[in-house]
């Protein structure tokens, strides 16, 4: 079949079950766009702006554990696009982006809408092409697809030259690939893995620290069998929410910067530490220094081989898949003659449970004015713990993350790695296009949201009714936060003055939207937002303006250097 | 602690940006980096000398290792290796130095590949350490240039590093 470059392009796509393209249409793809246009497979999602293609589909990745795809054009095309790809990079989603670029023979001509693409993007992708025939172009993709998903994911990059989508070759689309300088471990080593269940036996103190990779890896039914078996408190890191239920009597909270009083404490007093899938960074365990002057042993299950003792020195490392690996683990587990000590273990929750009673998530409440806390604790009540959450960056994500408990994986999608603030609205659009009949909310604030809130124009043109919570004070809340704890009160340029209206915002592209003033009216105006099952509705929360987020490890200190709230500052 | 890197990669444009970017972006230091095609042209391999401790060192096989146009990478250090380096140097020679300058090339078997009435140019070939012994050894003022390849080095004995 001798077909286009373009449409090749658009083959490719089919082959591998794409059904969803977010992307935005510009001189260089118009190839692309003309073949898509003939075919009704693959659906496009007209973003309104580059960087929202790339969170929708990074999102829709998230959430439905395919591969996302986004389509943009040479220059700035690209250049709007790659704070999407660098968020997909550090917080390793599959995805694979379909860049335009001038032909061939302009290349390096400073032509119109161009720019060194591959250079650009080259240190946030996994990998990525530059396709300079079109006889490579099926190749190249299949490459992408299989570099995207395979060992760690993360996002590739096809860059397809305009001539080279025009011009003609026969399609073929391959099998497999293999590649010689790319071979992910997936195994386990054994031996590993037995020493790892023979320390696990042997702890009086244990503790299980779950990250993001556990999602990514779809294991977090084999880890919450393990976790139970065992009898160990468990801890989830932001990325990791939903690994291991968030209202299960083992869970100990989220950990690090934001996190729990007893997580944190479990985490630093234990004596023997599983970490899976997580990679020990500088929000989680603060200061390494502070970290190692606590002996304990590390064993780390990671598929990253570099994540393994890059800020932590750890005992027993185990590159592999997640899942394996633990499924590997409760094989042994099973068979083990030996259990944990059982004393010791009662001792342990006793002294969890004495840390627990400080309910560090406690926070005043007030009959006057909108405590962002409750706002997701009703949330939370509301959709009964059931919907996929999205979040954009700062205080209200934290409140997200501590107060709403995520049962289940994939649920909670927020920017950990990169801290992308402009998130949370694209990537509502990229889960509700993966489960159209799921409840969507974002939860953002007013600063956040003005960065991606073209996209309301998206959702109505899509019919995407996803719901958004908008955490209203008047402040960029985390930086106001850090002014006032670590710079002495002196709010710089953190007061976002002259907002708009975001209830006429919301109606002028045809949403509903409600503003709320009154505790009171909080749980009412979610009922009936939620109940709105095909509206997007904006709710503006006004909330309190001083509210900060505790429990705090400042930047740099230790983890069980805690600020628990206002007394503490 | 200095460290020598071999590595076989894909010989395709942009490879070693991707190493180059890696090195700079992390922070890692380079002292010397060389690479050319193999005997099978659709592979390069390069020898870079860096310096760090044993954790650093260890993160840069593991990043290196990472990036999708690696397809090998062995610390030379693990085991016994050879390394050579290659310096033309342009120097100053008139007068009576012509005849110092030669005799001491000879000593450190340099051979003089071109010769003006007022200079001479050296081809010397060895580990880093002897070309840094020969330009201590001759009188500093009489150098106008030198160009140095970097450290290219090899493993001692049977042992190969291949595909």
């Amino acid at each position: 079949m001798r077909l286009t470059g373009a449409e090749i392009t658009i083959q490719c796509l089919q082959e591998e079950g794409v059904e969803f393209v977010f992307g935005y249409p510009g001189g260089a793809v118009l190839y692309i766009y003309d073949a898509l246009f003939n075919q009704d497979k693959v659906k496009h999602i007209l973003v309104r702006h580059e960087q929202a293609a790339l969170h929708a589909a990074d999102a829709y990745a998230r959430a439905s554990g395919r591969t996302g795809v986004a389509l943009v054009t040479s220059g700035p095309g690209v250049t709007n696009a790659v704070t999407g790809i660098a968020t997909a990079y550090m917080d390793s989603i599959p995805m694979v982006i379909i860049s335009g670029q001038v032909p061939t023979p302009a290349i390096g001509l400073d032509a119109f809408q161009e720019v060194d693409t591959v250079g650009i993007t080259r240190p946030c992708v996994k990998h990525n092409f530059l396709v300079k025939h079109v006889d490579e172009l099926a190749s190249t993709i299949k490459k992408a697809f299989y570099v995207a998903a395979s060992g760690r994911p993360g996002p590739v990059l096809v860059d397809i030259p305009k001539d080279v989508s025009q011009h003609i070759a026969e399609f073929v689309y391959p099998k497999s690939v293999t590649m010689r300088s790319y071979n992910p471990v997936t195994k386990g080593h054994s031996g590993q893995i037995k020493k790892a269940v023979q320390m696990l036996m042997e702890a009086r103190q244990p503790m299980i620290y779950a990250g993001g990779g556990v999602i990514l890896g779809n294991a977090a039914e084999q880890l919450t069998k393990l976790v139970r078996d065992l009898g160990f408190p468990c801890t989830n890191t932001l990325m990791g929410l939903g690994a291991y239920p968030g209202t299960d009597p083992q869970f100990v909270g989220m950990l690090g910067m934001h996190g729990t009083y007893e997580a944190n404490l479990a985490m630093q007093h234990c004596d023997v530490l599983l970490a899976v899938g997580a990679r020990f960074d500088d929000r989680v365990i603060g200061n390494p220094q502070h970290f190692y002057s606590e002996g304990r042993r590390i064993i780390h299950v990671d598929i990253d081989p570099s994540s393994i003792s890059k800020r932590v020195r750890v005992d027993v490392p185990i590159v592999g898949n997640v899942a394996d690996v633990l499924e590997e683990m409760q094989k042994l587990v099973n068979a083990s003659p030996v259990r944990p000590d059982a004393a010791a273990l009662k001792d342990w929750w006793k002294q969890i449970g004495e840390w627990r009673a400080r309910d560090c998530l406690r926070y005043e409440h007030s009959s006057s004015i909108i405590k962002p806390q409750y706002v997701v604790e009703k949330l939370f009540e509301v959709t009964r713990g059931d919907a996929i959450v999205t979040s954009d960056v700062g205080q209200h994500q934290m409140w997200a993350a501590q107060y709403y408990k995520f049962d289940k994986p994939r649920r909670w999608l927020n920017s950990g790695g990169l801290g992308t603030m402009g998130f949370g609205l694209p990537a509502a659009m990229g889960a509700q296009m993966a489960f159209p009949e799921a409840t969507v909310a974002c939860v953002t604030g007013e600063a956040s949201i003005q960065m991606c809130i073209q996209e309301l124009s998206t959702c109505k043109q899509y019919h995407l009714p996803v719901k958004i919570i908008n955490l209203n004070n008047r402040y960029l809340g985390m930086v106001r936060q850090w002014q006032q704890i670590l710079h002495g009160n002196r709010y710089s340029e953190s007061y976002m003055d002259a907002l708009p209206d975001f209830v006429k915002l919301a109606e002028s592209y045809g949403h509903v939207g409600v503003r709320i003033e009154n505790p009171a009216d909080v749980e009412p105006a979610l009922r009936e937002a939620f109940a709105l099952k095909d509206r997007v509705v904006f709710m503006d929360f006004m909330t309190d303006q001083t509210e900060n987020v505790f429990p705090m490890v400042k930047a740099g200190q230790g983890l069980t250097e805690m600020l628990l709230g206002a007394e503490d500052l | 602690m200095r460290h020598i890197l071999s590595l076989l990669l894909e010989n395709e444009a942009g490879a070693l940006s991707r190493v180059a970017g890696l090195f700079s972006a992390r922070g890692y230091n380079i002292e010397s980096l060389t690479v050319a095609p193999t005997e099978d042209p659709t592979l390069s391999r390069m020898t870079i000398v860096t310096s760090g401790s044993e954790e650093v060192i260890e993160q840069i096989t593991k990043q290196l290792n990472k990036l999708i146009d690696v397809v090998k990478v062995f610390d030379l250090n693990e085991g016994n290796h050879i390394e050579r380096e290659l310096m033309l140097v342009k120097v100053r020679a008139e007068g009576k130095d012509r005849e110092e300058l030669k005799r001491t090339a000879d000593i450190f078997r340099g051979r003089i590949i071109d010769v003006t009435d007022r200079t001479y140019t050296i081809e010397l070939t060895g580990p880093r350490d002897k070309l840094d012994a020969f330009l201590d050894a001759i009188d500093r003022s009489q150098i106008l240039e030198t160009v140095r390849t970097g450290a290219s080095g090899i493993g001692r004995g049977e042992w190969v590093l291949r595909v």
